[in-house]
């Protein structure tokens, strides 16, 4: 089991897609912060940003607040979106709870379906 | 009723330890899947909220204790520092993103499990837990 975070960072189709391994909790989430930074950073016109939770296997409210507030950075800078994929069912079931799916916040099953659909 | 206690730093290092355990119990007391997840996420945000807010520069210790019952896991969660209001909290903070944790963490525990109990004080805050074992 891993308790740490891992974090990184490519493209898929010009679209920039960070890739997670682990947990994110009060310990772990200023790895994600710092990632979200470094892509607004290195994208600075993206509209769309990819989280890939496919080997995410726990997120507390502290993970949901970093992803939370980049996307409201996204939106501001580009009307863009961050565009979660592969949550496990637990982990949509704690979005959901959240309550924090928005306007500028979007899930996709997998991460084809989201090329496919952010690509159009 | 047996009762298994830990106690831990308020340091952020430390969270994933209290979850892990408290996986472990309710996993030996036969607790479906799903609410091994929801008892883990309800006692790490009530240890980040210590973590976090219970005492300031200078760390003290979190207090759990694991209280197991035929038909129910309860779980009180206690740290010594200057307590907080927490509907207060929530309501100043809710337009900082980066404080949306605390807000989002009370609402995963009333969510989550099948009681909360909150008291806090000028001398620390104590949160119950408590999950029903499904039949």
């Amino acid at each position: 089991m891993v308790l740490d975070l891992n974090v990184s960072i490519r493209e898929n189709k010009s679209i920039p897609v960070i890739d997670l391994e682990g947990e994110i909790d009060v310990y772990t989430y200023p790895k994600l912060s710092d990632a979200l930074q470094y892509v607004f950073e290195t994208y600075p016109n993206a509209k769309d940003l990819i989280v890939n939770l496919d080997r995410i296997r726990y997120i507390d409210s502290t993970g949901l607040g970093v992803i939370a507030n980049g996307a409201n950075q996204i939106k501001k800078i580009n009307n863009g979106y961050i565009n979660i994929t592969n949550a496990t069912p637990q982990i949509k079931k704690i979005f959901d709870v959240s309550g924090l799916i928005s306007a500028n916040f979007k899930i996709f099953d997998n991460e084809d379906d989201a090329v496919s659909s952010l690509s159009k | 009723m047996n009762s298994i206690k830990l106690t831990i730093p308020s340091i952020s290092d430390y969270v994933g330890v209290a979850r892990l355990t408290a996986s472990g119990i309710a996993n030996r007391m036969k607790f479906t899947h799903e609410d091994i997840e929801d008892i883990k996420i309800a006692v790490s945000e009530a240890c980040t909220n210590s973590v976090q807010y219970a005492y300031g520069d200078s760390p003290g210790d979190i207090e759990i204790s694991f209280n197991i019952y035929d038909d129910k896991l309860e779980i009180r969660i206690s740290d010594s520092g200057k307590g907080f209001d927490i509907d207060a909290e929530v309501k100043t903070k809710e337009d900082d993103p980066e404080k949306i944790g605390l807000g989002l963490g009370i609402v995963f525990m009333r969510s989550l499990m099948d009681h909360v109990d909150y008291e806090t004080s000028a001398n620390g805050t104590v949160v119950t837990l408590v999950k029903k074992v499904s039949l």
